[in-house]
């Protein structure tokens, strides 16, 4: 037997993927991709389905093979280390918990694998079993736990051997909404205590804003765009990213200038005028404002806002934000959240100003632009 | 199951409930009958059966050939359900071949084929003394050896399916957890893997054991009279020496020895793991 290589040592590790790309037959599954990830980092892989989110975490759990590109980590080339000899930690979409093993010889497995002792391993079951709060269901089968405590088992065994990674693919896809955003909690606690680095599938944008130091938006196998949450959410780079991670407010400008780091535009009978962080926009442009940033009043706003007049369409109650439709004159589309108990109703169909801080508002090109 | 699917289900069982009724009850009544009236009225010939050591010898050689038979059938179904489930397309199209060409031929067939190969001038014996390797031939036919590679052989295909089925319900993403925590291939066969097929297994065993249980054709042709099993020792009491009732009573004995068996199994495993 080969001299196994010993990666699993250092407590969180650093993964940098270089031009990786994936192939199945004819289909590109994963275009030219390339991400480093942080020692300790919590990154967030976020697409619609079938975007190549589990293509890259099996690619760097080392259970599929890329078809071009490197993957590094901590300075070592592990592209050809198989993945027993990674040994991250892994939790699948759908638990994959051993059906044949209690709760306790689930999570003993790994251990068991690395050869501990007996005691070794009944002691570091019991302190997992206790800190994902499974204590008293150590002798159940999987099959008689719940969704959310399979998840824990789950959660429990990727992290018993102190794996320097932890690859997290959909984990609460199949939990009801409360449930799910305990187990969120819990994974943000679970991240802070062992300072592993965590990489963690998702398709849902909340839940990857609520939980990420940074988060990685994939569409088609590209990977769009990465960063902190607030820049992905409030200076998405193309409007894909922009309409994935949440409702956004599209307004077509027209006579584009730009100005230093300010651009202004034509919106109907207005000038609009936003910050600009990417000099190489197209002659087409939209300005991108979210619903919640934008404003609704019987009167234009002062300096330093944009304002665009518009008549209300419907209002939604939705307790602690009330979320407004509303038409411009041209009839494009404007959505605004505004928490109910800063505003005074406004009338049906009334003719109402609608205004957001110029630096709140920013431009994407008009269309939706690909690359090659 | 509500009442008119009831009703429907009956229905749609009636002709083979007829079948087994005509075919297999009633004829058994009767056997049973015999085995308390010949030669006269009484539990006389039940006597035998437990005490004439002819019979007993005969019942515990059925009961250790089928015992060995069930275990070697059990791992050379279990690899050739193994690859059928989880090898190359080319090796699975090999193993399915493997699997369904002994249904095609008839059991008769297979038991002369197996003489040609295991007497004392078969095809094994003629080659080992023409290189050398033996001088007097070996006894792999007429006796007990001979019996047991040519049920083994025969009921293989029986136990890949249940076993098969069972390896295709586990769970991919199950054995790429143990992998990822890092167990070796073994140590992911036998902690994980087999027992996930377990029910598979108690499944074909049960079947082949069963089966087994009631072989007359193999053994007679591979035992050559010297290796008999009870459904033969059924046949030689009733059309040989005639002894109807002892024949009949061996025959109750056989039945309800699989009766208990099954009915203990039945609590064991779901039908399910049975057909596959
Ligand atoms: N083994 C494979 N053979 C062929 N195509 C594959 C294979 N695995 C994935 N694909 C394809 O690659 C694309 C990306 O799949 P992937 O599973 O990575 O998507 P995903 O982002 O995880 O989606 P989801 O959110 O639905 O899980 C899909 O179009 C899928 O059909
Ligand atoms: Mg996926």
């Amino acid at each position: 037997m080969p001299q196994r290589m010993q990666l699993g040592d250092a407590k969180a590790a650093e993964i940098k993927a270089v031009s990786i790309g994936k192939t199945f037959g004819a289909f590109r599954a994963l275009k030219d991709l390339s991400l480093d990830i942080g020692r300790g980092e919590f990154l967030t892989l976020l697409g619609p389905s079938g975007s190549g989110k589990t293509t890259f975490l099996m690619i760097l759990a080392g259970f599929t093979a890329p078809s071009e590109g490197r993957l590094m980590m901590d300075g070592k080339d592990i592209t050809d280390v198989p993945a027993e000899d990674r040994s991250y930690g892994m939790v699948f979409q759908g638990y994959a918990l051993f059906p044949h093993l209690t709760v306790e010889q689930n999570i003993a497995f790994p251990l068991k694998v690395r050869g501990r002792s007996s005691a070794d391993i009944k002691r570091r079951v019991g302190e997992m079993v206790e800190r994902v709060g499974l204590t008293g269901h150590e002798k159940k089968l999987p099959t008689k736990l719940s969704g959310g405590q399979q998840q824990r088992v789950a959660l429990a065994r990727a992290l018993a051997f102190e794996p320097s990674v932890l690859l997290l693919d959909e984990p609460f896809s199949a939990l009801d909404k409360n449930l799910r955003e305990m187990m969120q909690e819990e994974v943000k606690r679970l991240h802070q205590e062992t300072g592993t680095t965590f990489v963690f599938v998702t398709h849902d944008q909340s839940e990857a804003l609520a939980l990420s130091s940074r988060v990685a938006i994939f569409n088609h196998g590209e990977l769009l765009q990465v960063g902190r949450p607030q820049d992905v959410y409030e200076r998405p780079e193309n409007r894909f990213v922009a309409e994935f991670l949440g409702e956004i407010n599209l307004l077509p400008l027209d006579a584009l200038r730009l100005d230093g780091d300010k651009a202004a535009g034509q919106f109907e009978d207005r000038t609009i005028v936003l910050s600009q962080t990417r000099p190489q926009i197209g002659p087409k442009a939209v300005a991108a404002v979210r619903p919640e940033h934008m404003t609704i009043a019987a009167i234009p706003q002062n300096a330093g806002h944009n304002a665009i007049a518009c008549w209300i369409e419907d209002a939604t109650y939705l307790g602690a934000v009330t979320k407004y439709h509303l038409k411009t004159r041209s009839g494009t589309s404007i959505a605004v959240s505004m928490p109910t108990a800063a505003t005074a109703p406004f009338a049906h169909r009334s003719d109402v100003w609608v205004s957001w801080p110029t630096e709140q508002g920013f431009l994407l090109p008009h269309q939706n632009e690909t690359r090659a | 199951m509500g009442k008119s699917a009831t009703s429907r289900t009956i229905l749609l069982l009636a002709p083979l409930l007829l079948f087994l009724g005509l075919a297999y009850v009633v004829p058994f009544l009767g056997v049973v009958r015999w085995s308390v009236t010949m030669p006269e009225p009484g539990l006389g010939q039940y006597r035998a059966v437990l005490t004439d050591p002819l019979v007993q010898s005969v019942f515990i050689r059925t009961l250790r050939i089928c015992l060995i038979v069930t275990a070697a059938v059990l791992v050379m179904a279990y690899a050739i359900a193994y690859v059928w489930v989880r090898g190359t397309s080319t090796q699975r199209m090999l193993a399915e071949f493997c699997i369904l060409v002994p249904f095609w031929i008839s059991v008769l067939t297979r038991a002369f084929g197996w003489l040609a190969l295991l007497s004392n001038r078969g095809l094994i014996n003629t080659w080992l003394q023409a290189a050398g390797i033996i001088s007097e031939p070996l006894a792999l036919a007429r006796n007990e050896f001979g019996v047991i590679v040519g049920m083994t052989h025969f009921l293989i295909p029986f136990a890949v399916f249940p076993i098969a089925s069972a390896m295709r319900a586990i769970d991919e993403r199950v054995l790429l957890a143990a992998r990822g925590m890092g167990a070796s291939r073994s140590r992911i066969f036998w902690s994980v893997f087999v027992p996930l097929t377990y029910g598979g297994l108690i499944g074909a065993a049960l079947i082949v054991f069963v089966f087994a249980l009631g072989f007359f054709v193999t053994p007679a042709i591979l035992g050559g009279g010297r290796s008999v099993m009870v459904a033969e020792l059924v046949y030689l009491r009733i059309f040989q020496s005639p002894d109807w009732g002892l024949g009949a009573a061996i025959s109750v004995v056989l039945v309800l020895f699989i009766g208990i068996l099954l009915a203990l199994m039945r609590r064991f495993i779901k039908p399910a793991h049975l057909v596959g």
